[in-house]
């Protein structure tokens, strides 16, 4: 191919060898050198080419989780009671701003100035908490818009959009927030719950093996009542969008995701009327107390707290639940300011977040007598053993007196529950202390403090709402567990000398509290001394009194479908045990109890009521609390229905309580103020056996109707209730014995 | 082979043709062409096309909206290079050499311009000269030109004189005195990149010289005594250091060439066998890899069309050098010789430097992919470039 002749010194091309050499040279080195690059490439797209894929995927895509819609908590006719409101939610896009020059300070600045809001205050909401950033700060996903407000006018979010060249990476979009729209007045705000955001810890506890959490930073969570209970069906699944981002982090597209699937409904038996009616009943009776004059403190009652709790007997399902003080449900929504915090949880507050009706405990008063007759029956007592009703008894060297020291001679039990003798009590107290033993116990059978058990006392009921408290029954096991504990307390106190009734009841209670001493058991009996009890558990007792004697466990969620109207579980009644009471001794407490509207403790503030069309049966209760104002019990119930009212320093059972009561009943069954019946009027004459149906999209159909669920009615589909076919076969013969 | 041709050099009977006969005849400077050179360039350039419109298609801040905007003047910056070097085949690289002290002169008052107020910075080198309306040039482009021809020139004159063998240290010294001019301006601007590639231009243009080794290795040995010395005496900076070997790891600077390094490994990595399809890479629109349509071309390349593709280019790249060498090799005289190795170093060298730093085994440096990078300078210098290897391989005989 050359004619280069190597011992030629000048070629015809004008070359050397050594120039032709070079060139080869020359080319080897280049050629070689694309060589190399080919073998790099090689290297990295096709030897190591798929972790460079995984990084590519990493690099441009941002997953960013989309919330899912909260489930609707409705009441019985499907009225919401928790649902979720569209408002306008300003947020901020952190990539959007860093990408401004100043970092966005300017576009926060003017967004500060249209809403209205403290620039500083917008500044620390989006910026991103870490260990050393004190909230406000934002916990999420630095991709994820930034809320800075849930409460902007349509004219701000108009302001925004329109001048989108003054507000870069600002949107304002309507978004779902909770909301307690107190259909019919039914706050129920304790019932309820309410929601916060969720803290680090629970979203540590929520990650499984994969290291994901079910929980996103910026999520919140039911942190009371059903909202916590229920936190789960509620809260649904949420979706996730998959972000193509550029290398600023801009939005570019969308490479899928996962749609949300928006939270079961949650279906309770609460009916937003009656609970709406008893709110504003035991508000009403405690501003009433608050104006009426106290003869045994000489000054108006307090009435600080109260709780009324409407039952289906035949269910244990709770139709309404109050507690007071209350508060408003929707302050926590978009976060809740300090001073509202402080007005719910500081101890100057009444801590309206207690619900008194299964948090608050406090002694039953003569309302216990029912467990007390109970025990007494069960004991060996007859329906027509008659016990002396003096003003006053002594035991032990200590004086009982009865209550207001009436004297209403030699009565039987029915009586003494009627009249709510308290010496009827002490007699049965004595003589069963007596024969347990006294001081010197051997093998006691404690009929009384039995009966309290079976009745379901010093436990929880099992409700389906957080945080319930069990109550306490005083019996052996308890004193000497008690003492144990308070032992030294006591000793040392009763050595201090000093000559007071407390240092003397120290003295007392260091000396023998471990043993249950006489005086213990006779104040149990009529409901006092350490006796504890929350109205729910006395709503319980009360409606197994009226449904044959069976103990439900109280339940305020009766359903949980989907946001469609599809059924996805069915909360039917749940049986927890039997009074130990047979059929006999229920009517003869239930003749009492009935009495007690018509010619005891009661009938004065049930004048006119019309017994024979609505058997009505109470048991009032005046409890005593040393340095307080007497507590109000009113435990009532007809065929259908248990109504617990209580109000701490709110005087008597009947006087503070009664007329609340009534008027819950009057319109639960329609009673017009010349107590006739108007059934037209009447919202919920016998209890809802149905569920209320949605539209597809989620709304009522319409109000269920509530007059079905008689025996022998066909239940409109779907129902999925199984009311218990012998509570109602019962109904017949409890109808006969009021 | 030359010299079988050279005897067939005058027709003894010319036939009468037409136009487009006379075209295709023998002696025709079209059958004189080398095509597979011409061909290689074109569709190198054809993809390069493809792969600036790619990068550059959603980047709306640089494209003024319009994702055709660099695609058109890609084109039309193709079509002026093709201009240009057209223009190189019929005036001839000989004709060129009587021009060199000219274009020397013009190439030294136009990288002394850049340092001047007339200059720009861009990226860091201040080695533009923005002319306005969208335009501007970057003279170091076309002085790599100006040295090939200003060396040539004066290290053949006495070779091809017949007056010595191989050129005599005055004409090398000469030479680099030129050669240095213009690279210390250059220097100091500070454009490493194509400091470099002038570099190598100059080793490669003494090579294909046949100058005496002891001149090679010598200017080798004090580039690297003084590379040597400029990083212990500390006359870098830390950071300088770090950018430098940043292509290596690319923790050394992760915000700046470290980060540039990592995204276009993981562009070019992540498009496999045949790549994500044209318009589909992520990373390429998502904009992850800075300088995308210049210096960092390739990535689009490695990332869209994948192994094939971006081997593709590497493959046209190596034909382009082919056929650069054996133009090289069968040229005239040592002028020619020279021209025509001296652009082999330039494409040579640039190219693999190019994709070198792109695929993590060469230091990052702002220089373009022949062909394929988006820039007009680049381009008309480029083609100028395959100007004078035709012209060298079209001239070869009748100088003979």
């Amino acid at each position: 191919m050359t004619n280069i002749t190597p011992s030629a010194g000048v070629q015809q091309t004008g070359r050397t060898s050594r120039v032709t050499g070079r060139l080869l040279i020359l080319q080897v080195l280049v050629l070689s050198l694309l060589a190399t690059l080919g073998g790099r490439l090689w290297y990295l797209q096709i030897r190591t080419g798929e972790q460079y894929q995984q990084q590519a995927s990493q690099n441009h895509i941002r997953t960013v989780m989309v919330p899912a819609v909260r489930g609707e908590i409705v009441d019985a006719n499907g009225q919401p009671l928790a649902d979720n409101a569209t408002q306008l939610v300003v947020s901020v896009s952190r990539t959007s701003l860093l990408q401004q020059k100043d970092g966005g300070k300017a576009v926060l600045d003017r967004l500060a100035q249209v809403l209205g809001l403290p620039a500083q205050e917008v500044h620390d909401k989006v910026r991103l908490c870490d260990a050393k950033t004190p909230q406000p700060c934002w916990n999420g996903s630095p991709y994820q818009p930034i809320p800075v407000t849930d409460k902007a006018t349509t004219q701000q979010a108009m302001q925004i959009l329109e001048r989108r060249e003054d507000f870069p990476g600002v949107t304002a979009d309507p978004t779902a927030v909770r909301q307690y729209p107190a259909p019919n007045g039914a706050n129920a705000a304790q019932v309820l719950g309410y929601l916060s955001p969720v803290t680090q810890d629970e979203i540590n506890a929520a990650t499984g093996s994969d290291g994901k959490s079910t929980f996103a930073a910026s999520d919140q969570i039911g942190r009371a009542g059903l909202e916590s209970v229920y936190d789960s069906r509620l809260r649904g699944t949420p979706g996730t969008t998959d972000l193509e981002v550029d290398n600023l982090g801009r939005v570019i597209g969308t490479a899928g995701g996962r749609p949300a699937t928006p939270g079961d409904i949650v279906v309770t038996s609460l009916d937003s009327r009656i609970q709406g009616i008893a709110e504003q009943q035991l508000q009403q009776a405690m501003v009433t107390l608050r104006g009426t004059y106290d003869t045994v403190t000489q000054q108006n009652f307090k009435a600080d707290s109260g709780a009324v709790v409407v039952m289906d007997v035949h269910t244990g399902r709770v139709i309404a639940m109050a507690s007071a003080p209350t508060f408003n449900p929707n302050i926590w929504t978009g976060g809740i300011s300090a001073k509202d915090y402080a007005a719910l949880t500081d101890v100057s507050s009444d801590f309206p977040l207690l619900n008194r009706a299964i948090q608050g405990q406090s002694a039953p008063g003569s309302t216990f007598k029912v467990v007390s007759t109970s025990g007494a029956l069960n004991a060996g007592y007859s329906y027509d053993d008659t016990f002396p009703c003096t003003s006053s008894m002594t035991i032990g060297g200590r004086v009982f007196k009865n209550f207001e020291g009436e004297n209403f001679g030699a009565i039987n039990l029915s009586k003494a529950l009627e009249v709510s003798c308290d010496t009827v009590f002490y007699n049965i107290a004595y003589a069963q202390w007596l024969k347990d033993g006294g001081t010197k116990p051997t093998h006691p059978n404690d009929w009384l403090y039995k009966a309290a058990h079976q009745f379901g006392l010093g436990q929880k009921t099992g409700i389906d709402l957080p945080s319930e408290v069990p109550g306490r029954v005083p019996d052996r096991a308890w004193h000497q567990s008690y003492y144990d504990a308070m032992k030294d307390t006591w000793c040392k106190e009763a050595a201090s000398g000093r000559n007071d009734y407390a240092t003397a009841v120290a003295k007392e209670d260091c000396a023998d509290f471990a043993t249950l001493r006489a005086g213990d058991e006779v104040n149990y009996a009529i409901g006092q001394g350490d006796t504890l009890v929350t109205p729910i558990q006395m709503a319980r007792i009360y409606s197994a009194i009226a449904n044959g004697g069976t103990l439900y466990q109280p339940q305020v969620a009766k359903a949980v479908v989907t946001p469609s109207g599809q059924l996805v579980s069915d909360l039917a009644p749940i049986v927890q045990g039997k009074l130990p009471d047979t059929q006999r001794t229920l009517q003869y407490i239930d003749q009492a109890t009935a009495n007690v509207i018509t010619s005891g403790t009661a009938a004065w503030k049930f004048q006119g009521w019309p017994q024979d069309k609505i058997a009505l049966h109470a048991k009032t209760g005046t409890a005593e609390v040393v340095g307080k104002q007497t507590t109000s019990w009113f435990d009532t119930y007809t065929k259908d229905y248990a109504i617990v009212m209580t109000i701490s320093q709110g005087g008597t059972g009947s006087g503070g309580s009664g007329p609340a009561v009534r008027n819950i009943y009057n319109a639960l069954y329609g009673i017009q103020p010349d107590n006739s019946i108007d059934p037209k009027k009447a919202l919920l004459p016998t209890p809802q056996t149905t569920l209320p149906r949605f539209n597809a999209n989620g709304s009522p159909v319409q109000q269920a109707a509530f007059t079905v669920g008689l025996p022998g009615d066909a239940p409109l589909p779907p129902a999925g209730e199984g009311t218990p076919a012998a509570a109602f076969a019962l109904a017949p013969e409890r109808r006969a014995s009021a | 082979m030359s010299g079988l041709s050279s005897s067939y050099r005058a027709p003894r009977y010319t036939p009468q043709r037409g136009a487009v006969g006379r075209l295709m005849a023998r002696e025709s400077p079209l059958r004189r062409m080398d095509w597979v050179l011409v061909l290689a360039a074109i569709a190198l350039s054809a993809i390069g096309s493809l792969l600036v419109w790619s990068a550059t298609r959603s980047r709306y801040e640089i494209n003024h909206g319009d994702p055709q905007y660099f695609l058109y003047r890609h084109l039309i910056n193709l079509l002026i290079g093709i201009g240009l070097c057209t223009a190189v085949v019929l005036l001839g690289h000989h004709r060129l050499r009587t021009a060199a002290p000219f274009l020397y002169g013009l190439a030294v008052l136009g990288v002394l311009s850049v340092l001047s107020p007339l200059g720009s910075t861009v990226n860091g080198a201040h080695s533009w000269i923005v002319l306005g309306g969208g335009f501007s040039v970057q003279p170091s482009e076309f002085c790599k030109i100006a040295i090939i021809l200003g060396m040539a020139t004066l290290l053949s004159a006495r070779v091809d004189a017949g007056e010595r063998p191989v050129p005599d240290g005055r004409s090398i010294v000469q030479a680099l005195a030129l050669a240095a001019v213009p690279i210390g301006v250059i220097l100091m601007m500070p454009d490493l990149g194509s400091t470099m590639v002038m570099v190598v231009i100059i080793l490669g243009v003494l090579m294909a010289s046949g100058a005496p080794r002891r001149w090679l290795f010598g200017l080798i040995a004090v580039g690297g005594a003084g590379a040597y010395a400029v990083v212990q005496l500390h006359l870098l900076k830390q950071y300088q250091i770090a950018r430098f070997a940043a292509f290596a790891d690319p923790s050394l600077d992760p915000a700046g060439v470290g980060y540039n390094t990592a995204q276009a490994r993981i562009a070019i990595g992540s498009g496999g066998l045949l790549g994500k399809g044209l318009f589909h890479g992520t990373q390429t629109t998502g904009q992850f890899v800075p300088e995308q349509q210049t210096d960092f071309v390739f990535t689009v390349a490695g990332e869209e069309l994948g192994f094939v593709g971006a081997g593709l280019i590497i493959l046209l790249l190596g034909v382009i050098l082919w056929r650069a060498c054996k133009i090289a090799r069968e040229a005239g005289d040592l002028y020619s010789t020279i021209v025509a190795a001296g652009v082999v170093a330039w494409f040579g060298f640039q190219g693999f430097e190019n994709i070198g730093m792109t695929l993590g085994i060469m230091p990052v440096a702002g220089i373009p992919l022949p062909f394929v990078s988006y820039g007009g300078s680049s381009m008309f210098a480029i083609w100028v470039g395959i100007g004078l290897l035709q012209s060298v391989k079209m001239q070869r005989a009748i100088a003979a």
